[in-house]
Parts: structure tokens; sequence; C-alpha cells
């Protein structure tokens, strides 16, 4: 199950957070800022995996962004990987060549597309296809 | 109006607030926009209400506090709209979480918005519902949810499906409800829809055993949807390098494994499918790994044919001479779990195993250092050893701490012989002693205290190492108290091994280490503290040195420390003014037990909270004090440097199992057999003998260990009458000490036991007892009901310690009111800060049912704002039914309510 997913960059700030176990808000800014401690300074050649608590952090870099999700210790680290991009694919998509500051200023929409990809900690669709489509649906409601 | 597409507003606040140069300036334009969104939550204003949320969440993922905005939530989530109830949803889910109880306030709403005709707000509610929901509303809301597994649109299907899952981890009594619905998703088609359904599955199995049965019976289904995703031509739609849906074909993997563990018939239906699986599955790119990794998990999992096993372990060995590190932390994780299914074949990759420790990634490391531990045996346990040993040398300083507790536990486990035993901690302490565990250097002074045969070589090889690594503090300590100890045997080259060069050193030397030791900067004052007891032992060993050991000693009289002054100045008298008892003082320690350490350690954890009792009250206002630090309890050897006990005298071991019992047990004897100093609280009696005597550590754990505890020990020299023939500063700071857990438990000793022999046991059987009597004697402390559910009742009587207002005695009793028995029965007990709480044993873990029977249990609460705040407290009661753990908590806030309590109340504060 996935516990948390995290969006930081560089620097450290969180462009967007999403958790699905309940922590207290003071523990949640305590946890991003050791998430963004363990996988920033990581060589690029060591494995995409951390172990943190009683979890592990699956991330991935892309550009100057963080992807992080953490997971239990028995979850299958490598297809929370593939997750990830498939994740970071459906952003590039929705927002044709996705930047940071698409994800800034579009922050709601962020959340929407993840609450389309992944909801109570579970995988709900693996088509990109799918969750643009959906997306597509949902603004025309609005 | 879309707060979005038109609100340019929010656009310009993130604008502004990235514009922001400095912090100060960024809280400012945050507090401004804040303000105005305060403003217009007052005036209940309408039409920015979801723009001003969005802003609001913004902020919050900057970190600024939002909860003003929660009541927005709802009010959003209540509008008519799929705009509003949008944005108002996804604010619940961002600002809110499971534990607020504005939550229950959107319980309704959310009721609606399930049963709502437009699937669009459905599928809104289904996924607030999955994110954040609590066990009360998943109890309230599951009927809707498995209703909604059903709904005509796979998008809602599959939202319920999830949620179910969330509503089956918050009440795992619900499984089986959904165990119908959930199998008939495994018949869908639509992968969003067949994933979410396999999800469920898989979470279905882990809360109920019943839904694990059930879903065996469609393990062949299961099969055959993998077998024909396996088999289906491109899809673009769901392809990932090559592979259809990897994600889908993990997850069956994973619920194939579920079902398969420990069921012979169903893992015999999957053996095919996996071995195709293993087989044909692509690995040169991450996602077919990804199937294959889960596949040999599953293979690991069930109850797999060999043949199928030796392909999934060929599978791992690939994995392990990938170059791709990923992919060799993965197989390192398997490899752990087929260390339990086929030794010998993990055991062939042993050296690349052994070179991953040393990779440059710590996620590896780590791995790969536990499952080279897992790997140690009779055989391999030298070479292995001697790897990591070198390895040491080089490893970063982060990972040391890790490794040197595993080769240490490696060590321990598997020696084959003392002499090794010894040559390798050394080792361990010369390379990275400061990472080295406490218990780890106490174990080797009791297993060298053992070893009489090697006394001489360890005390030189120790000798030798702290020329060279002076800098490791536990080398220093072990060193310290062996030359102490066996320092003549440095200077006649006693007991040389064959092969090893004698060595000269003369007893200015070895002083001269220990003054080192001792006056080193970095140097702790535990360290300190042992390096002024062998400098005590030595005076007597080494006359010609005496002169000089006594100045060292003296120099000692001005340390800031009080511990070390203070041992410097009896140290000091001890040498002057006591010439005709000093040999005997010093006397080398008897060997330790060692298979009391053992117990002891096992304890020892246990016994943290009373030592550090112990030792706090001894450092409010005593002379005799100990500096914060040294409260760890470990055994620590020389705390028996005085040899108070004959060696004839039965060592009461067996009642090893508790310091409390043991440091009681110190207590009461000397209590009956000296009524003179009765008004001295017997445990600091103890105490002082340890402090005066013990190095750093107090560690009663050991040293009253070897303390007579028994009937027959009132023959023999009790420890406080040895302790009177001292010189006088040490009795008079006796009689004068108060200490807490002395006085407490000493006042129900007295009031408890006959001027007699104070048998252990029976003290702390006068403990639990006491506040019983008290209660029956005493109608001003009715007993309450502390909690009641459907299942459980505790009810609370209460005493008090005369002349002790503070300190609150609770007798909690236990009684089952379900028809089934509970086993592993917890009981948890939460104060605020100001309260200190102290649980004793409960009498037992089995809960009988239908009330025949009772657990009690007692607790001792000081309140430390007494007379200004009253006590509270939090209860979690935790036990297994069937082997299901329950979980049950409760606040005792029948104190206020109930007048006859609140008197009471006054009465305690």
């Amino acid at each position: 199950m996935i516990r948390f997913i995290l969006l930081q960059n560089r620097q450290g700030k969180t462009r967007l957070a999403k958790y699905y176990v309940a922590l207290e808000e003071s523990e949640k800014h305590k946890v991003e800022y050791e998430v963004h401690r363990l996988v920033v300074n990581r060589d690029p050649k060591f494995t995409n995996f951390v172990e943190f608590r009683t979890h592990k952090i699956i991330y991935r870099r892309y550009a100057g962004l963080f992807f992080s999700m953490c997971v239990d210790i028995t979850d299958n680290e490598l297809a929370y990987l593939e997750c990830i991009h498939l994740f970071v694919e459906i952003l590039d998509h929705f927002f044709s060549n996705v930047c940071e500051l698409d994800l800034v200023f579009n922050f709601q929409k962020v959340y929407l597309i993840l609450d389309e990809f992944i909801l109570a900690g579970e995988l709900q669709e693996t088509s990109k296809k799918a969750i643009i489509d959906r997306m597509g649906e949902l603004e025309k409601q609005e | 109006m879309n707060p979005f597409s038109s609100g340019t507003r929010l656009r310009d606040m993130i604008r502004a607030i990235r514009a922001c140069k400095t912090a100060a300036e960024e809280r400012a334009v945050v507090r401004k926009e804040c303000a105005a969104i305060r403003a217009a939550v007052s005036e209940n204003d309408q039409d920015y209400r979801h723009r001003n949320l969005a802003k609001l969440m913004f902020i919050h993922m900057l970190g600024y506090p939002t909860h003003f905005g929660q009541m927005e939530c709802l009010k959003l989530i209540a509008s008519a709209g799929f705009p509003e109830k949008r944005i108002g949803y996804l604010g619940l889910m961002l600002l809110l979480d499971e534990r607020q109880e504005v939550l229950m306030l959107v319980t309704n709403s959310l009721k609606q918005d399930l049963n709502h005709g437009n699937q669009y707000i459905v599928g809104l509610a289904l996924c607030a519902l999955g994110n954040i929901c609590s066990a009360e509303m998943a109890r309230d809301l599951a009927p809707e949810v498995e209703k909604l597994l059903q709904s005509r649109d796979q998008n809602i299907r599959k939202k319920a499906a999830l949620c179910s899952i969330r509503i089956v981890r918050k009440v795992p009594d619900l499984a089986e409800n959904f165990m119908g619905p959930a199998t008939t998703l495994l018949k869908e088609k639509h992968h969003g829809v067949l994933i979410t359904g396999v999800q469920l599955c898989t979470e279905l199995c882990k809360a109920s055993t019943e839904a694990l049965d059930y879903l065996r019976k469609h393990t062949d289904s299961l099969v055959r949807v993998l077998k024909d995703l396996m088999a289906s031509p491109y899809a673009p739609e769901y392809d990932i390098s090559g592979i259809t849906d990897p994600f889908l074909q993990i997850r069956i993997l994973r619920l194939l494994r579920m079902l398969g563990q420990g069921d012979a018939d169903c893992s015999d239906c999957m053996n095919d499918i996996l071995a195709q699986v293993a087989a044909k599955t692509e690995s040169n790119k991450n996602a077919g790994n990804a199937i294959l990794y889960e596949c040999v998990a599953a293979i690991m999992g069930i109850e797999a044919n060999s043949g199928l096993r030796v392909l999934a372990i060929n599978i791992l060995g690939r994995f392990l001479s990938n170059r791709d590190n990923n992919i060799r932390y993965v197989a390192l994780n398997m490899l752990m779990k087929a260390v339990g299914v086929d030794t010998q074949a993990v055991q062939r990759h042993r050296t690349t195993i052994l070179e991953c420790v040393k990779d440059s990634d710590a996620s590896i490391r780590k791995r790969a250092l536990e499952l080279v531990f897992l790997l140690v045996n009779d055989s391999n346990v030298k070479p292995l050893t001697k790897e990591l040993i070198e390895y040491l040398e080089v490893s970063d300083p982060d990972f040391k701490g890790d490794l040197t507790a595993k080769i240490c536990s490696i060590v321990e486990k598997f020696s084959p012989d003392k002499l090794w035993y010894i040559d390798q901690m050394l080792k361990v302490l010369s390379e990275a002693g400061n990472y080295v565990k406490d218990e780890v250097w106490h174990a080797l002074i009791v297993v060298i205290s053992n070893a009489s045969e090697f006394h001489g070589y360890t005390v030189r090889s120790l000798y030798r190492a702290l020329q060279t690594s002076g800098e490791q503090d536990s080398l220093v300590r072990v060193a310290v108290w062996c030359i102490g100890e066996y320092g003549e045997m440095l200077l006649n080259n006693v007991g040389v091994l064959d092969g090893k060069e004698p060595m000269t050193v003369t007893e200015s030397d070895a002083v001269d280490v220990v003054e080192m030791a001792l006056k080193r900067h970095m140097t702790d004052v535990t360290t300190r503290a042992m390096s002024l007891i062998a400098l005590l032992k030595l005076s007597s060993r080494f006359a010609p040195c005496s002169e000089r050991i006594r100045e060292i000693i003296n120099q000692q009289k001005g340390s800031l420390v009080l511990e070390l002054q203070q041992r410097s100045i009896e140290f000091n008298s001890i040498i002057q003014k006591h010439q005709n008892i000093k040999p005997a003082l010093v006397e080398r320690m008897p060997v330790l037990d060692e298979a009391a350490y053992i117990g002891k350690k096992a304890s020892s954890s246990s016994a943290t909270l009373s030592t550090e009792k112990t030792s706090h009250s001894n450092s409010s206002g005593v002379t005799v004090s100990l500096p914060n630090g040294v409260t760890k309890p470990p055994a620590a050897p020389l705390v028996d440097l005085l040899d108070l006990t004959p060696d004839d005298v039965p060592v009461s071991s067996s009642s090893g199992g508790d310091f409390l019992q043991d440091l009681l047990g110190i207590g009461s004897s000397p209590n009956s057999s000296l009524p003179g100093v009765s008004q001295a609280p017997p445990t600091g009696g103890a105490d002082i003998l340890l402090d005066l005597l013990s190095i750093g550590t107090p560690s009663p754990v050991s040293a009253l260990n070897t303390v007579p505890t028994s009937q027959d020990n009132m023959s023999s020299v009790s420890p406080l009458e040895a302790l009177s023939t001292l010189p006088s500063p040490v009795s008079s700071a006796q009689v004068s000490q108060p200490s807490m857990l002395g006085s407490v438990k000493g006042t129900i000793d007295q009031s408890k036991q006959p001027a007699g022999v104070a048998p252990v046991m029976d003290l702390l059987d006068g403990l639990s007892s006491n506040p019983l009597s008290l209660d029956e004697s005493n109608p001003l402390y009715p007993s309450i009901i502390a909690y009641q559910s459907n299942t459980l009742k505790i009810a609370f009587s209460f005493s008090k310690q005369p002349g002790k207002p503070q300190i609150t005695l609770i007798q909690a009793t236990f009684t089952n009111l379900s028809s089934n028995v509970y086993t592993d029965f917890v009981f948890q007990a939460a104060v605020p800060k100001f309260i200190q709480l102290h649980l004793d044993p409960a009498s037992s873990n089995v809960l009988p049912a239908n009330g025949n029977g009772s657990i009690t249990q007692s607790l001792s609460l000081n309140n430390s704002h007494h007379g200004q705040k009253a006590l509270a407290m939090r209860l979690r009661i935790n036990y297994k039914v069937n082997n299901e753990s329950k979980k049950e908590d409760g606040q005792i806030n029948n104190f206020p309510s109930d007048p006859r309590c609140l008197c009471m109340l006054t009465f305690f504060n």
C-alpha cells in the first residue's frame, strides 16, 4: 500500500503531498523534510529505494523534481518505480510537456489526476488514455 | 463559475508568493491572503468560496495553518453543483484527515452523494471516502459502497472496489460482506476494474481467513486471466515496454501468492502459469523485471515444486549479477526469503553478496549485510567475520553502527571458542569501539572474567590495542577494567600463549595508560570513573607506584563532575586511612556468572525504567549522587568490587528475571537486619553501595544478582552491614538519603514485612495486594468502572500511601464480558505529562470468557501538579480473540462527571 506520495523540487519545496494514512500536520512536515534530505543527495547510480523508518521510499528524479512514494517494506519496489513513471507520463501528456511551473499553477489539477490514478493507496487505473479521457470528461462538467 | 479558469486571483496569489524574495515577505503575503479569506468566511461569502478554498489549499501546501477553512469544505460539499463539490472534496482530502471530529459532519453529505444520480458526483464521494474515511464512517457507509460495487459504470465500480479496501482496513469485520461482490469483479474484462478487484481480494485475504478460503476456489479463473494477459496481442492502451499491463500481472501474481501460501492444492493449480511467467517474461526492461520479481516472490511463497524453486533461484542469481543497482537490491531482498527455502542455493552466491556489503549505495549495503547475517553458520563464520572486520576499517561512518552491531552478534552467536571471541571483539573494539553498544562490551567483560586461562593474554592484547586506538571509548573501558583486574599479569607475562611474543611493561607504563584514559579530554564520565577504580586496584597491586596513583586520584578531587570528585575523595581516604582493609576491598572480582548475565540481558529493557527512577531519586539532593548519563542498567561487573558476598552463598539467579525484584530484594534484607537505619530507605542504601563501588553505571543488574536474596542469606554478611565498616562519610550519606522509589517501596516493605527475612517475591506480592487491603479499609476511595464496552469491563480501585498524597495507587481489574477467551491481553495507559505512571506486570495475559475470572494489574500515578490538576488517563487494550487482534481505546472521563468521584479526586489531588 502507498502511504504517501510526495512531489518535491531540489530545494525541498513540496509541489504535491498526498497522504493515504492519517498523520499530524507537524509530522507531515517532518516527513517531507526527511524524505527530501534522503533522496536529494543520492548518486544517480544508486538504487531508487531508500529505507525510511519502517517503510521504504521509492523515488525517481525527473529534471529538478523528485517523485517519491512511501510503500510497505514487502511491496514490489520495481512495480512502484514503473508506477511513478506512468504518473509522470500522464502528467506530461495532460500538460503537454510538463514542467514544474505547470504543477505549481495547476496544483489542484495534479491532485485531481492523482485521484484518478491512485485511490486509498492502491492503483486505480493503469491506462494513460483512460485517465486522460476521464479528465476531459470531468473538465466538461465544470 | 470556475475558480480556476476564470479566477485570476488564485494565479495572482501564486505569482505574488513566488515573487517573494525572503521567507518574511512570503509570510506577509500569506498573512494578508489568510486575513482576506477569514473575512470572506465570516461574511459567509458564497461567490468566492471555492476560489478561497483553492487558495487555502495552496497555502496549506506551503505549510501554513489553514484549519479555519475546514468548515468551508463542508459547505462546498453540501452545495449542489459539481464544480463546488469537486473543490470541496479536494479540500476535504487535503485539509482534513480521519482524526478530525469535523469529519463526522460530512458523513451525511457523503451518504447523499453516494446515492446521487450523477455518476461524477458519486465518483467524487467515493474518492474522498476511500482516501480519508475513519472507522465510524466506514461502518456507516459500507452498505452504500457495497451497492456501488455492482454499479453499471465502470469508473464507479473501480472506485468502489478501492473504497472497500479502505473500509476493510478500517473495520476488518466487514470483510465478509465484500467477499461476494469482490469475486464478481474478478470476471471483469476492463483492466481498471479488474486490477481494483484483484487488490480488493488481496486485502480481503489479509483481513479474514474465511475470505481466503472462499477465494481459493477462484484460483482457476485468476490463472486464466493471467494466461490471457500473457498471450494477449499488443494492446497500446496497456502496453509498457512491450508487456501488456505489467501492473495487473503483478497484482494477480501477488494475489496468487496469498492464495497458494500453505495450500498445496491451490499451489498446484498455479505451478504451470508461474513457470510460464518466469520463463517467458523479458528481463531487459524494468517492467519485465518487476513481473519476474513478483513471480519469484510467489514461487517462494507458495508450496511450489522443487523444479520451480530452482527456476526462481536462478532468476535471482541473474538479478544479483545485473549491473542495475535496483535489480541487485530486489535480488538481495528476495534472497532473504529464499534462505528459509533453500539455504544451499543462496550460499552459492555468498561472495557476490559479500561484495554487495561493500557497495557504495547504503540501501544495497544494508540489505546485503542482513543477508550475510542470515548466511553465517558454524563452518563459514571465521572467513566471513574476517571479511567484515576488514571492511569495517574502510566503511563509511554512517554504516559502522549497523556493521559493528551485526559483527558483534555474529561473533557472539557463532564463536567456536573463547579465544577467538575475545580476539574478534578486540578487533572490533579497536576499529569501531565508539559504535559498540554497552551490552556488547559488558558481555565481553563477562566472557573475559570467565576465561581465566586467557587473562594474561587478554590484558596484554588490550594494552597493545590501547596504544593505537586509544580514542575508541568502549575499548578503553574494557582495557581499563582488565588492567585494574589483571594488572600484575601485564608485568609478568603470565600465561603467554604459544607463538605470542612476550612483552615488557613496567608498572608505571600500566599506570600511564590508565592515567591517560582518565585525563583524555574526550573520555566520558563512565570511562573516567572506571579508570579511577582501576587505579585504586592498581595502587594495592603495584606497591611502588602507590604514591603516584594517590596523586592522580587526588587530582580528581577538584573535578566538576560530582561522581568523580566523590570517588576521588573516597578512594583517597581508602588509600590513606584504611590500609588495613584495602587489600580486601580491592581484591580481584569473583568470576561473573555468564548464565545469569544472559538472563539479565534479556530483561534489561524492562529494568531501564526502574533504574532511571532510582538514580534520579539519587541525584535529587543527596551527597552521594550520580550524574546523568549513567542511568543505564546493563551489567557492570565491578560493582562487586567489595566482594561482599561470600562465594558459598547461593546466588539467587532464578529470581533474576526482574531487576526490580532484585532491587527490592537487596533493599529489604538490610532493612530487616538493621532496624537502626530503617529510616534510611533501603534501596537508597543499596544504591550508595553501588555508587561508591561500581563503575559509572550503577548497574544493579549484575551486582544484585550476586547479592543473596533468599532465605538462607541471613547468616551471611548483608550488604549494609558490610557497608557500615566503610569510612564514615558513606554511612552518614546513606542515612540521609531520600530515595523516591526506595521510600515508596520501603514503606510498603516496612508495613508488610515482619522483622525478619524479606523474601523478594513476598515483597512484590505485598506491592500488589497492599492497595487492595487499603481500599477495603478505607471507604474514602470508591471504586469506579473506568471503562466498559460490550466486551470488556475495567474497574479501578484506589488507594494512597500515607503521607504521599500525590501518589495514587490503582488496582485495575479486567473482566471479559464476551463469550470468547482473550489471549495476549495487554493493557496500556497514557497520562498527561505532569503525571508519572508506573505499570506493574499484569497477573496474567489470558482473560477467561463470560466474566469467569479476571486479570488484575497495579498502577501507580505520581501527580507532580498535585492539588492543581486532576488525574486523567487514556486507555488502550489490545488482545486476541481466536487469534484475531482486537483493540479498544478509552478515556477515563467519568472522573469529573461523577460528584462522588469528584470529591474523591479532590482528595487525591
